[in-house]
């Protein structure tokens, strides 16, 4: 007993291992050895292929999967299929008790779900067992309440169809819970695919799942490999993807969902930054910094993985740090006593390890703590690269790992400057005591989660989801739901694109891009000419221009398009835009956003003044627009008129919502607030439809500007005068310059040229199906948001199609501010 | 009490870094609240662990029926904390295992004395108008020195809530120099009662200010405020002496008090300690539990750990 005399005089910590009985003996009950779970029962393909699942902290092997292929791909679809036609009618109330006995069955199964979870995915047994499963079940039952009240609260809504879901390996279980409970909750069915490293909880949950007593088909889960999940992306019976993994395999599905008509959700990477003022609790924030970039390994897509500190307090803040490190134990992820587990597997601890070597060799001063180290296994220290600048690499890429690197700043507007400077933007944490500094931090720095002296905080009230190349969907909250509804009025799109000769298997075109070439245009043929002058004086010249930066501007190629009436005369000319126009255009509508008193920063109520002003404006011209359609379009008078009074109406519809989309409070589990804001967008490119010309660009344009966003329109190509004619109306409308700009063209050259465009952050497009195909296909340059028509028609005289949630929601994104509160 | 560093003289008051202190209560709440989740200890470390606790034990009892015969007892318990078979069944029993102190009122710190003679054990006494302080300055230095003459080797002295309440952080400063020239050699513990005051940040201010002044440990609360001893203004108290440590390098102990009764809060503690200040501050002189009834859980818990089973509280002897 000697050995207690020396822990009494060297208090140290020993071994405190949780017994990973239940999970072996579960996974014996299986021998090891599982199919795929589909209408609720396990299937075993004749002849399938095992995929290993190790548990990094010791490489043992845990169990094999299967590696579904086609026909089981198809067969889970099918069992989706099937399944959605009762489940998208059950009673939401129906669905809600189904849901609230799936959250019940989690808890009453916590303990087994943890212990898996930890031992497939090395994650440390605390977080598993208190994160990870809680909020697991959490998910469940904050949805089973949305499915209680959807008939209610989202009547206009109904369900999108079969889901394919993607989930990564760092959180299997929680971002299962993430995909799932939206999905069934809204009365979709489900076909999801856990990521190779980490198979097993998923499969867990589905037994939890069948055992609460789910209808077959609901929830089906399929393992294999990447080339499985672009069998399920691709797969012409899905209705709607969602993804949660890195940005490169995002770009990918966009690609490969491109002009389907799916809806598309992606979560992607993230380089978050983590803010830290003078005036900030220092030990506090060093806290935040272990919960930020420690937590999961550092394995976490919105870890806070640049620390931004401000200079004065910079050194005392590292040593600090420093000293905290020596604190942190590493080991058995199923000890209950260490803070890091295992690195997920071995390509990933190579991919850290060479992240914080290139640091070193970008001129990083490296550390990490003297800590005792498992002697094998997939462990990394904690580590600290400092002195490097916002251009090494090792600053501006995701390392997904434990390794944290640190830059300082000066002032407040140097926070927010180096904060933003990253292509992504999905979290970020501010710390000061000092709350009008930390809350006007919190709105200027762009990500979807913000949290002011706290960081990765979860709650199922409360959305999640990026700005920029962090990708574009939320998860969680009620602004999570709107992922897997679709308007009643609206069917599932299936355009035809049989043009385009798609690979099925990859949704890649037979053909490169060449969709958007144009050829300036020339005069229109003698044929055609206006009778001018005939009989009468021959009218005075009109030159419509381009609107750019609140000017009117002649197009840069000096090319015009002739404008013909619906009886094949000549009744205008407009500039023929070129990319330059385009570039013009979208730094023009950055100036405005950018500017002291930008437009997005003006208050609603500023905003709905000059959207009315517009309405004036443009109703005190009702009689010229009138004529304006019916020259161009040749209907009827009365049809002209009732498109310019709805116009008028519409504008009059977004200045009532220019004060009342600002957000909600979230009812999360922080004592404090949890706001929701929806903020802009940004720069939006707007290519509008010729049904309405008039309505179209105004339906369009209003919401977005409303909701303080700048754009780009790309007026109807085919009567683009009713939007030439408009710009006069912004001009005496106070609308500041910038605002709206107008680039008048060929519709699909000027599309092109604004979605490869990577500081246009949205691109609406309103035209053909090919279009809608190359629109979203492009947009995964910088993960832009995208909404097109799949060259499908809306009747935008009616509200219900015309106006409305839709547009707000197109025009806004979510923020979420975490800001807890005590004294 | 027997010391291997140097004894903190005190500092002139620092009024800036008092006045620029922050403590954000939900950074420190959440600390709190995943500490005791982050650290466990089991088998023979946790036997340990319960015995270090035992030692770092200031045995108190601070009641109006306080007899003679009543601290006497206490004192028998103080000298052997764990049942003699038990420290024999653990291999310890050639070890002295005591608990830190034995803390009385200044009228019972002769009876004390008189019952540990020979051990080493200190008494404490609390003193200087204990618990609420209301009465006048003169009074209460002199309680002090009574205390002392009486054979108190640490006394536990509580501050003028006023003081910290009003902000008048010179007025704390000076009345704790005085009281810390009082004590002479003897420790000087300063009771903070943070229950009694109104913010995180305060208790940190005033941690600062009674280190500054000389204190030897800072303790949390004099066990009569509604609220007592809490990880949270422990959490804050520990990184005072952190600070302090850091800009000074005295190292200043540490006293939770009252309502600490169970080994499972004692081992959270002693968690905070290793993971704040580290191994130095788990030790007697460094740490203190001020409680009464935390022995025989201990002792419980450390019967379960050498049998198996679960312990009946009347099997241990009372103190």
């Amino acid at each position: 007993m000697s050995t207690l005399l020396d822990l009494f005089k060297t208090m140290e910590y020993g071994p405190a291992p949780e017994s990973p009985a239940a999970a072996n003996a579960w996974l014996d009950d299986h021998g090891r050895k599982f199919g795929l779970f589909i209408n609720n029962e396990w299937v075993t393909p004749k002849g399938a292929k095992y995929y290993p699942s190790y548990d990094p902290s010791n490489g043992n092997l845990l169990a094999e999967t299967v590696q579904a292929g086609k026909k089981e791909v198809d067969d889970a679809v099918a069992a989706a299929r099937a399944a959605f036609a009762t489940w998208s009618k059950t009673p939401g109330v129906v669905r809600a008790r189904y849901m609230y006995a799936i959250a019940r069955n989690i808890q009453k199964h916590h303990r087994l779900l943890a212990v898996l979870e930890s031992m497939d995915n090395g994650k440390p047994i605390r977080e598993s067992r208190d994160i990870d499963v809680p909020l697991l079940a959490r998910h469940f039952y904050y949805y089973a309440g949305w499915a209680q009240l959807m008939e209610t609260e989202l009547r206009d809504y109904q369900p999108v169809g079969v889901v394919g879901q993607i989930i990564p390996w760092n959180f299997p279980l929680l971002m299962l819970a993430w995909k799932i409970a939206p999905a069934i909750a809204m009365g979709n069915t489900v076909v999801l695919k856990p990521a190779s490293y980490t198979r097993l909880s998923a499969l867990l949950f589905a037994e939890i799942v069948a055992e609460a007593g789910l209808p077959p088909g609901v929830i089906n889960i399929i393992t294999g490999s990447s080339g499985a999940g672009s069998m399920i992306v691709t797969h012409p019976d899905v209705d709607k993807i969602a993804f949660t993994g890195s940005t490169d395999v995002g770009r990918t599905l966009r690609h490969q969902t491109a002009g389907s008509g799916k809806k598309l959700s992606l979560e992607l990477g993230g380089k978050s930054p983590f803010v830290v003022f003078e005036d900030a609790d220092l030990d506090g924030a060093i806290e935040g910094v272990v919960d930020a970039i420690w937590f999961n390994q550092g394995q976490v897509c919105c870890a806070g993985s640049r620390l931004i500190v401000q200079e004065n307090v910079a050194d005392k803040f590292i040593r600090k740090l420093k000293a905290r490190m020596e604190h942190m134990r590493v080991g058995d992820p199923l000890d209950k006593s260490i803070d890091m587990g295992a690195i997920v597997d071995k390509t990933q601890w190579e991919t850290v390890d060479h992240w914080v070597k290139r640091g070193i060799s970008e001129g990083g001063e490296c550390y990490q703590p003297n800590i005792k180290m498992p002697e094998k296994g997939l462990f990394y220290k904690p580590t600290l690269i400092t002195g490097l600048d916002p251009a090494a690499s090792t600053v501006q890429e995701e390392i997904f790992g434990p390794v944290l690197v640190s830059l300082t700043f000066r002032t407040p507007e140097e926070a927010i400057a180096l904060a933003n400077n990253t292509r992504y933007g999905l979290a970020a944490s501010v710390w000061s005591d000092n709350i009008n500094l930390a809350l006007d931090v919190a709105s200027k720095i762009k990500a979807g989660s913000l949290w002011v002296n706290c960081t990765n905080l979860f709650d199922g009230a409360s959305g999640f989801g990026g700005y920029r190349e962090s990708g574009f969907g939320r998860e969680g909250g009620r602004e999570g739901l709107f992922e897997y509804i679709r308007p009643k009025w609206m069917d599932r799109p299936r355009p035809d694109l049989t043009s385009l000769g798609l690979d099925p298997a990859t949704n890649e075109p037979a053909q490169p891009l060449t969709w958007g070439e144009h050829i300036p245009a020339r005069p229109a043929p003698p044929t055609t000419a206006r009778a001018n002058g005939v009989d009468h004086l021959p009218r005075i010249d009109r030159t419509p221009k381009m609107y750019i930066g609140g000017k009117q501007v002649r197009p840069d190629g000096h090319y015009t398009l002739t404008v013909l009436g619906a009886d094949g005369t000549i009744i205008g000319q407009v500039g023929d835009g070129n990319r330059k126009d385009i570039r013009d255009a979208v730094e023009a509508a950055h100036a405005v956003i950018e500017a002291k008193q930008g437009w997005a920063m003006r208050h609603g109520y500023n905003r709905s003044q000059i959207l009315y002003f517009i309405a004036e404006n443009l109703d005190a011209r009702n009689a010229e627009f009138v004529k304006r359609i019916v020259e161009m379009t040749g209907r009827t008078q009365k049809s002209a008129q009732a498109e310019v009074d709805a116009a008028v109406e519409r504008l009059f519809t977004y200045a009532a919502w220019a004060d009342k989309y600002g957000g909600t409070v979230q009812e999360t589990t922080l004592r404090g607030i949890t706001v929701a804001v929806n903020e802009p967008v940004g720069v939006i490119g707007i290519a509008c439809p010729d049904e309405v010309p008039l309505l179209g660009f105004i339906s369009l344009m209003a919401p977005a500007i409303a909701r303080g966003n700048t754009v780009v329109m790309i007026p109807s190509q085919k009567h683009p005068l009713s939007a030439t004619d408009f710009y006069q109306v912004l001009d005496t409308s106070d609308v500041p310059g910038g605002v709206v700009n107008i680039v008048t063209g060929d519709r699909d050259h000027l599309t092109k040229t604004l979605v490869q465009h990577e500081d246009v952050d949205a691109v609406w497009y309103f035209g053909s199906a090919e279009g809608s195909y190359w629109v979203e296909y492009e947009s995964a340059a910088n993960m832009k948001r995208t909404w097109v028509n799949y060259g499908l028609p809306r009747d935008w005289m009616d509200r219900e199609q015309g106006e409305g949630h839709e547009f707000l929601h197109e025009a806004t994104q979510v923020k979420n501010i975490w800001v807890p509160t005590g004294e | 009490m027997t010391s291997n560093h140097n004894r903190n003289p005190g500092v002139p008051l620092d009024l800036d870094w008092v006045m620029g202190a922050h403590v954000n209560k939900s950074a420190v709440e959440r600390r709190v609240e995943t500490l005791p989740k982050r650290r466990t200890v089991k088998k023979e470390w946790q036997a340990a662990w319960l015995l270090r606790a035992v030692t770092c034990i200031d045995l108190t009892t601070l009641s109006g029926d306080d007899t003679p015969g009543r601290v006497k007892r206490l004192c028998a318990k103080a000298k052997y904390p764990i049942r003699p078979d038990m420290l024999e069944r653990l291999g310890l029993d050639g070890e002295r295992i005591t608990v830190g102190a034995v803390c009385v009122y200044p009228n019972r710190v002769h009876d004390a004395v008189e019952a540990l003679r020979g051990s080493d054990i200190p008494v404490a006494s609390v003193a200087t108008g204990f618990p609420a302080g209301q009465t006048p300055l003169s009074q209460r230095i002199q309680e002090i020195e009574q205390a002392i003459e009486s054979g108190a080797r640490e006394v536990d002295v509580v501050i003028s809530r006023y003081h910290v309440l009003t902000g008048d952080w010179k007025s704390l400063y000076d009345e704790l120099k005085q009281f810390r020239e009082a004590c002479g050699d003897a420790h000087m513990k300063t009771i903070l009662a943070t229950g009694d005051l109104g913010t995180l940040k305060q208790v940190y201010q005033a941690s600062l200010v009674a280190m500054m002044a000389g204190s030897d440990f800072i303790k949390t609360s004099t066990g009569k405020e509604s609220v007592n001893a809490t990880l949270e203004v422990s959490l804050v108290m520990t990184r005072a002496i952190r600070e302090y440590l850091e800009r000074f390098g005295y190292k200043i102990g540490f006293k939770p008090a009252g309502g600490i009764s169970s080994a499972k809060q004692a081992m959270n503690w002693q968690f905070l300690m290793k993971e704040e200040l580290g191994d130095e501050w788990m030790m007697p002189n460094l740490f203190r539990f001020g409680a009464s009834s935390l022995l025989t859980d201990l002792e419980r818990q450390l019967y379960h750990y050498l049998t198996g089973h679960y312990a009946a509280k009347h099997h241990m002897p009372m103190g």
